[in-house]
């Protein structure tokens, strides 16, 4: 893939093929995690570091491992061990290493491990047949864009904290309309070609 | 009294349409099961888990059919095994011990759905492999089959499975009727109707959902509070976000679940308005 498709491919996974708001990956801590800014900005760092490394491992395990075995058909079972061995092995390395960093992340690294975010893009590079390259950069864009929406609604969500919400909206509903109305606006972005 | 208590009034209001008081089922038989699973404790309408293929899948509502469907078999299937397996599994391994048992059905279903229903397997897509990681069914693996017997586990994942399928059926339902005019394919709308395409895209979803949930909210807030086998005040002490049904709603911080004023059972076993 050439420099300029590899840019195209970042822009358009980050806006117009946003994994939260038009690929619906990630839903659950999208939602539980967005309620402060400072949590959504440290659930969106441990995403992006666990993401791009998860999809870095799975493209090469998947190409050196599983095709040359012709052990394709145990890609779901292989992917899921590998993020959640690669998860808990972040927590270790960072807890003995990064003690900052860690107590940044503590608590939504465990989380990740059933993001479908994650196992999403394994998958996904593997349907789309990406090189190993051009699949950590996907990785590492979509996580962005997941970045990027939930820093988003959580100051959405800051700011709609106090306002007057009808009794059955409050909680859950409202996040969603939320949501919503920022998923229209996302697709604003479908319109921006190179 | 009255006045400064309306949730007491409200929950007086609401226990009227309590389906437990007609039907009494035996705790854990299969048919206590498969309505707890359909009604109190819907996996999406009440516990709000699983939203990924909720939101994603609903664009029409054979895929719902099908993804429903296929989560059913897996989760029946995967507490079965639990279950089987629950006194062989050690405490502490058992998370990676879950996730393979799921990820095997998962596998299983997925080779049956490209071989039997090409063409649902091709519209569902990358949304299949992912029921690995749906959270209902390592939510119930860890709530309910880890610490019951096989057979009321079984019962307890086609209850669950059920209840999702429902809840996917509602939403597509919405979506395609109002999105394409069509229900399951058929046209129902007149052909003058004009179909507003924003409800088969992403924001339909989310705004669907909000409406059902929302709706829910307003009739049947406490349907899972008045569940016997339901103890809000005990249960669910956020020991482990992967089996809390709350995380939607989770400040982060362990909190116990606060009981609106004058809902509380003993207020109930006794019965006076206090």
């Amino acid at each position: 893939m050439s420099a300029a498709g590899i840019i195209t491919l970042v822009i358009t996974t980050i806006l117009a093929n946003n994994v939260v708001l038009s690929q619906f990956l990630g839903i659950c801590s999208f939602l539980g995690v967005s309620q402060k800014t400072d949590t959504a900005a440290g659930m969106g760092a441990a995403l992006t570091f666990v993401l791009t490394l998860a999809s870095f491992v799975c493209g090469v395990l998947y190409r050196f491992l599983l095709v040359p075995f012709h052990l394709e058909y145990l890609r779901t079972i292989v992917f899921i061990a590998i993020v959640a061995a690669l998860v808990q092995f972040v927590e270790m390395f960072l807890k003995k290493f990064m003690t900052p960093l860690y107590e940044a992340l503590g608590i939504y690294l465990p989380l990740i491990t059933t993001n479908c975010a994650v196992l999403g893009v394994a998958l996904l590079n593997v349907q789309k047949d990406y090189s190993i390259v051009v699949g950590t950069i996907y990785g590492f864009a979509t996580a962005l864009g997941y970045w990027l929406a939930i820093v988003l609604l959580s100051f959405l969500r800051e700011k709609i904290t106090d306002n007057d919400i009808p009794r059955p909206f409050q909680g859950f509903p409202i996040v969603l309309v939320t949501a919503a109305l920022m998923s229209i606006a996302f697709f604003g972005f479908a319109g921006i070609k190179f | 009294m009255r006045e400064k208590n309306p949730g007491l009034r409200m929950y007086k209001k609401r226990r009227r349409f309590s389906l437990s008081r007609y039907v009494r089922l035996k705790k854990n038989s299969p048919g206590e099961r498969i309505i707890n699973g359909i009604y109190f404790e819907n996996p999406v309408f009440m516990l709000v888990l699983g939203m990924c293929p909720t939101l994603a899948t609903t664009t029409s509502v054979i895929n719902a059919v099908g993804m429903g469907l296929s989560t059913t078999a897996i989760l029946a299937l995967s507490n079965l095994f639990i279950s089987v397996l629950r006194k062989v599994i050690p405490q502490r391994m058992r998370m990676p011990c879950y996730i393979v048992i799921i990820a095997s059905f998962v596998t299983i279903v997925d080779f049956l759905m490209e071989g039997f229903t090409p063409s649902m397997y091709s519209s569902l897509g990358v949304y299949i492999p992912l029921i690995v990681v749906n959270c209902i069914i390592m939510g119930r693996a860890e709530a309910y089959a880890g610490k019951h017997r096989p057979a009321e586990s079984f019962f307890d994942g086609i209850g669950m499975g059920l209840g999702f399928t429902v809840a996917l059926i509602l939403i597509a339902s919405v979506r395609e009727l109002i999105g394409c005019g069509t229900w399951a394919g058929l046209q129902v709308m007149p052909a003058a109707y004009e179909p507003v395409n924003i409800f088969v895209l992403a924001p339909g979803a989310f705004l669907v959902l909000a409406m059902f949930v929302a709706i829910m909210n307003r009739f049947q807030i406490g349907a899972a509070r008045r569940d016997d086998s339901w103890d809000p005040t005990g249960k669910f002490v956020c020991a482990d976000c992967r089996s809390c049904p709350r995380i939607l709603n989770c400040s982060g911080k362990p909190v116990d679940y606060v009981v609106p004023a004058g809902t509380a059972r003993s207020t109930d076993e006794k019965g006076g308005d206090a």
